[in-house]
């Protein structure tokens, strides 16, 4: 008899376990979306975080140095979503490369990241011939170190 | 040359643990004994061949022979010489080898320690340890060779992975986490020994395995807190830990390790629990497996996935494999591994230690299938998801909470069963510990309710554990007339596991003070400064100096250099934030810099810059109390370290305390001090 009480009590902990995690699972899961699946969502796609993967369109990036400002369009070729943050891009952020940015479209359709990620690829790509460091910043090189 | 040697070595080295591995039944079976010493043989000699291969390795590294395939694939001839040698672990084929290695030198040990006792227990264990690194041996030398000739012979390399040369940590982390990782093998080699020898009731196999999980612990232990100072140093975003998959991989068989730790005793000391045990062996050694699945085959995006390939799916086969063999040993032997013991009162320490299992499992279960839910979730229903860090923290926050507060009650309650009004007495003076930090947390503003809480629990827990050093000592004055100092080195040394667990626990508790202060007193700010102009985060300044550039042989670096102030705006130090431009990559490596003190820690990150040096865009991050995290660390490690020189002798069991005993006062010393008191 005890036994089954046990049990039974098992039984009912690893339900609610169960229960507690998968909702919790629901209410957290964050989507990975391209433009095109983002746009096909309409409203439903307001409000709610997602990760929005694609490429920058070239020449979309404004970034205001003295309000941190960062504005840029991310792109898969078929859709486009323009995108608002606040914050430096990162260094290497240039036209046409990959990005993730995390964040929720808010009223008037402009994608608020709180989270910009730049695709990293395990096959890191040698900088090409003039965007090497030491030429770009030829300047700060030949000053040396303070 | 060197590649066909270690290729070689390698080769010959499958055939010995094959040969290892058969031998064992048929040593035992046939009562040859004397056949062991052959086991007992493959065993060093793996150690030796595998040696071989890695010391080819490190020397083709650094003589920069790029003709063996991992040279030429991590190799660089302007990469430093120390950064060279520990790209030895930087890829996917020498980590393997690395692995190779530390679990050949752990077999070697073992045996080293432990082949002349008698019975099957260490023979099997053996066995089961040279069975693992037979699949390691083979993947080296087919799928993850290392050694395989390139031709033509390239000129140059690349140089190991940006972010792993970047940091010295990075030649601390990994050695540790291989360590802990692959020492977990040990206790399940004992598991399935145990089994296997049909003596999994004896307290031989306990013993052994508890020793070794516990040596294992304390570096798996050590490498997840250097790893977590490595991404504080190098990641620039002034975090420590962020639920990606690769430290949830590190993490997950910490957590059954610790859950073993705990309950391994309520089976020495109750005789219960046995096959619960004996699961959380496995199950530990299954999680670094599925561990290095995750992080070796690239199907989970991470920051640290540095390697991807097929490689990964015959760590799935080797789960498998483990599974089900386990599955089939404990079920055909289930009659005789289970065990009679039965619980004592509710109050009671071992009772704390079934909700210290279930709150850390549950913990477990939780991280793993938070981790895994991104594959499930694609595999099902066809979507690309991802589990961020608000699922892990809502779902894993309560119940490590729970257990900080665990952590002061389970010292302080007797084994077996005690009464209510002497539970009471016992677990009542914590508190004036739960109630001064309750009164600091809430001084200081703690908003969360979890915070609060946390910071209460560690008062409890800290006085808890302290309170067992104190009364353990008083007891010893008393009976003896000892000084504090011999009282305090006589009572460690009497139960090091004991007390080296309470040493355990008060690391654990200043980690988890550093972790809830960091994180809910962070405060951060952005913003581009041109030289001369400040910038204030919650009453630290900072003012840029310059941007500067420099020339070194393996990448070009463009820094900042900042002057920190003091109150009345004298400088009081400066901080140099830099981001490091590799030849090989066109992703710079941030280098935050930081000011470190015992309150806290100023975080400075350089995040863009004028090509010409005209301003530069600064993070700068307040975060209090992070160092505290670090130094936890290290009273963690000390805590193993005294536990796991323990004399070997059993625990003096218990006498069942009458349960009509009220008048024995909160204070007096424990069993173990009374009874070594009396011999």
């Amino acid at each position: 008899m005890k036994k089954k009480w046990i049990a039974g009590g098992l039984v009912l902990m690893v339900a609610v376990f169960g229960w507690l995690l998968f909702g919790g699972l629901e209410k957290n899961v964050v989507f990975f979306l391209t433009p095109q699946e983002l746009l096909a969502k309409g409203p439903e796609g307001v409000g709610v975080p997602v990760r929005l993967g694609g490429q920058v369109k070239p020449g979309s990036m404004v970034w205001d140095a003295k309000t941190l400002d960062l504005r840029f369009t991310v792109t898969d070729g078929a859709k486009e979503v323009p995108v608002q943050s606040t914050g430096a891009p990162p260094q290497m952020f240039r036209d046409g490369m990959g990005v993730i940015v995390e964040g929720r479209v808010g009223q008037g359709g402009v994608f608020h990241a709180t989270n910009l990620m730049v695709k990293h690829s395990n096959e890191y790509r040698a900088p090409a011939p003039g965007e090497e460091a030491h030429e770009k910043y030829k300047t700060l090189m030949q000053q040396g170190t303070l | 040359m060197t590649g066909t040697i270690a290729h070689s070595a390698l080769l010959v080295s499958v055939g010995v643990l094959a040969l290892g591995v058969i031998l064992t039944p048929v040593a035992v079976r046939s009562g040859r004994r004397e056949w062991l010493q052959l086991v007992y043989g493959a065993a060093y000699t793996n150690f030796l061949l595998v040696t071989i291969a890695t010391v080819a390795m490190v020397y083709a590294l650094v003589t920069h022979d790029f003709s063996v395939s991992y040279v030429a694939s991590v190799g660089s001839r302007s990469t430093p010489l120390l950064f060279t040698i520990i790209s030895l672990w930087g890829a996917l084929e020498g980590s393997i080898l690395f692995w190779a290695w530390v679990l050949a030198m752990y077999a070697a040990a073992v045996v080293w320690l432990h082949s002349r006792k008698q019975g099957n227990l260490v023979p099997y264990a053996t066995m089961t340890m040279l069975a693992v690194a037979a699949f390691f041996a083979i993947l080296l030398v087919g799928p993850a060779d290392p050694f395989r000739p390139v031709f033509p012979v390239p000129a140059d390399g690349p140089g190991p992975n940006t972010l792993l040369q970047n940091h010295i940590l990075m030649a601390v982390h990994p050695p540790l986490l291989y360590m802990g990782y692959v020492g977990m093998t040990v206790p399940f080699a004992f598991a399935i020994g145990a089994i296997v020898s049909n003596e999994a009731t004896s307290n031989e196999w306990t013993l052994l395995s508890r020793r070794w999980m516990l040596a294992s612990w304390g570096f798996l232990t050590a490498a997840i807190i250097a790893g977590m100072w490595w991404s504080y140093e190098v990641l620039g975003w002034g975090g420590y830990w962020a639920w990606d998959p690769v430290e949830n991989a590190s993490f997950l068989p910490w957590l059954t390790a610790t859950a073993y730790l705990h309950t391994v005793m309520v089976q020495e000391r109750r005789n219960m629990l046995r096959v619960w045990t004996l699961n959380l062996c496995v199950a530990t050694f299954v999680l670094t497996i599925l561990g290095t699945f995750l992080t070796r085959s690239g199907i989970l995006s991470s920051v640290h996935a540095f390697t991807t390939g097929s490689i990964g799916y015959y760590f799935l086969g080797l789960i498998a494999v483990v599974l089900t063999a386990t599955l089939v040993l404990v079920a055909g032997h289930s009659d005789r591994i289970r065990t009679p013991g039965k619980l004592g009162g509710a109050a009671s320490r071992e009772t704390v230690f079934l909700l210290n299992n279930l709150f850390l499992t549950a913990v477990m279960l939780t991280v793993l299938v938070g981790t895994l839910y991104p594959l499930i979730a694609e595999a099902i229903r066809g979507v690309k998801v991802s589990v961020g860090e608000p699922f892990f923290n809502r779902m894993t926050i309560p119940a490590m909470v729970a257990l900080i507060f665990l952590m002061g009650v389970g010292p302080s309650l007797p084994w077996g069963s005690t009464t209510w009004a002497d539970a009471r007495k016992r677990l009542a003076p914590p508190l004036a510990g739960a109630l001064i930090m309750a009164v600091i947390a809430i001084a200081v503003g703690t908003r969360s309710i979890y915070a609060l809480l946390a910071f209460t629990f560690v008062g409890y827990a800290a006085m808890g554990n302290l309170r067992e050093y104190w009364v353990g000592m008083r007891a010893r004055r008393r009976a003896h007339g000892e000084s504090w100092p011999t009282a305090l080195t006589r009572l460690v040394r009497g139960n090091r596991r004991r007390y080296g667990g309470y040493v355990a626990h008060i690391g654990i508790l200043f980690v988890a003070v550093g972790v809830t202060a960091s994180s809910a007193f962070r405060t951060e700010r952005e913003a581009t400064l041109l030289p001369g102009e400040t910038l204030t985060v919650s009453g630290r300044t900072v003012r840029l100096k310059g941007v500067w550039g420099r020339e070194e042989p393996q990448r070009s670096v463009i820094g900042a250099t900042l002057d920190v102030l003091g109150k009345d705006g004298a400088v009081t130090g400066t901080l140099e934030p830099r981001m490091n431009f590799y030849r090989v990559s066109d992703q710079p490596v941030p280098t935050p810099d930081v000011k470190s003190s015992i309150k806290g820690d100023l975080y400075v990150n350089l995040m863009a810059f004028e090509a010409n040096g005209a301003n530069a865009t600064i993070k700068v991050i307040v975060e209090p109390l992070v160092p505290w995290i670090w130094f936890g660390g290290l009273v963690i490690v000390i805590g193993s370290i005294i536990g796991m020189f323990h004399s070997g002798r059993r625990a003096v069991p218990v006498r069942k305390a009458p349960a009509s005993a009220p008048s024995d006062p909160p204070e007096t010393a424990p069993e173990e001090e009374i009874a070594e008191a009396l011999t």
